[in-house]
């Protein structure tokens, strides 16, 4: 498989919230805004880069019946580094995401993908389609938070433009994430059909 | 997943990992620790700087819960910590307390309210603006809805009545600090007027 390939597998046809339907709890959540979307996008990818060298490495060596363990135990070792390192430097962010950062572990996209993928395949590999998957999470979410930011906060990136604060409440609560990842969901498989 | 299982391995395989894994943590702990600490000083003392005038000092008291400000040796204000029940979960506020017992400002640490609705309570100029130079001695600690001075966040009251109630709480911390000057009413079950409330 090409490099290329591997990478935009991961954004478009495998792409893990409008395609794989997996991560759907933090997807929902965290989207209240772009920059929330994109920093959650931004630490799953992280995480899962990572994870997937490291399983793709030790895969292996590791026996059968305990490769469940082993994978999460790895897994979760990446995000305590991911939730150190963000208390230290970006302690806003992690203020924001709070909750979901520790949920990175049981977050289905990134057992997945050490399922499915990093365990067969070699640490180069299981990078780039680390990176893929990554990037697909993140620009779901990014986008997302995008469409909900401006439909329920009228505004974009914080930057608002509608003036005031009175955008559709409905947007910014969970009804409206649903609703959002739905619409969403029909346009890029209607244009995942097309091509 | 070459391997077949068996115990040996799988004991060798299981403490390896969590083995690494730990001592990873415990050096990122090492290393992350002064820069988290750093970042939730700042943090704090900036909520400080927020709610009391200039000060060049503060000294936490653990046991109520509260910073005292000091400019040279003469007392700025209290920065009291002050949590309580809101619409969405635990919702927490430095409160500025001034020695004569009006508050100075106040700023929210940390809370879960809707987004777009209570959680305007960090970004409502109206509603934070009101709280600059609160009286209590003068004006009365409820929202208006329950007969009180409090201007209450459009569609959130709960949040509103969350807010005063922790203002209160703080300024009965305050009047344990300094001694009792004047009485402060904690608002607590309020009879709920009607109208339309979303939060």
């Amino acid at each position: 498989m090409s490099k290329i390939k591997l990478i935009s597998d991961g954004l478009v046809k495998n792409n893990p919230t409008f395609v794989l339907l997996l991560g759907m709890c933090p997807t929902l959540a965290t989207t209240t805004s772009a920059i929330n979307g994109l920093s959650m996008g931004l630490a799953t990818l992280f995480v899962l880069v990572l994870s997937n060298m490291a399983i793709s490495a030790i895969a292996p060596v590791v026996p059968d019946k305990v490769h469940i363990p082993v994978y999460i135990v790895v897994i979760a070792t990446f995000v305590t580094l991911l939730q150190l390192l963000m208390q230290a430097y970006t302690p806003a962010v992690y203020e924001t995401l709070g909750l979901f950062i520790p949920l990175i572990v049981v977050n289905c996209i990134v057992l997945g993908r050490a399922e499915a993928f990093a365990n067969k395949h070699g640490v180069g590999e299981s990078a780039l389609d680390g990176i893929g998957v990554g990037l697909g999470f993140t620009c779901s979410l990014t986008v997302l938070g995008l469409v909900r930011e401006i439909l329920g906060s009228g505004s974009i990136f914080g930057w608002n433009f509608i003036g005031g604060n009175d955008g559709m409440l409905a947007f910014v609560m969970a009804p409206g994430a649903f609703l959002c990842l739905g619409y969403l969901m029909v346009l890029f498989n209607k244009y995942l059909k097309k091509n | 997943m070459a391997v077949k299982s068996n115990l040996t391995n799988m004991v060798l395989v299981l403490s390896l990992t969590c083995l690494v894994c730990s001592a990873l943590l415990g050096g990122a702990y090492a290393l992350t620790k002064e820069p988290i600490e750093v970042a939730a000083a700042e943090k704090t003392n900036r909520s400080i700087e927020q709610v009391l005038p200039h000060f060049e000092t503060s000294v936490f008291d653990e046991e109520n819960q509260y910073y005292t400000a000091f400019d040279g040796d003469r007392v700025v204000g209290y920065a009291i910590l002050s949590t309580v029940v809101g619409f969405g979960g635990n919702l927490s506020l430095m409160v500025g307390v001034t020695p004569d017992g009006v508050v100075y400002n106040t700023s929210v640490l940390s809370h879960s309210e809707t987004p777009g609705l209570g959680a305007k309570c960090t970004t409502d100029e109206k509603f934070m603006n009101q709280w600059k130079g609160f009286d209590a001695s003068v004006k009365k600690l409820y929202v208006t809805k329950d007969g009180g001075d409090v201007d209450a966040i459009t569609a959130s009251t709960i949040t509103s009545r969350a807010y005063a109630e922790a203002v209160a709480n703080a300024l009965v911390t305050f009047d344990e600090i300094v001694g009792p000057a004047e009485e402060v009413e904690v608002v607590e079950n309020i009879e709920i007027a009607g109208g339309q409330d979303y939060e």
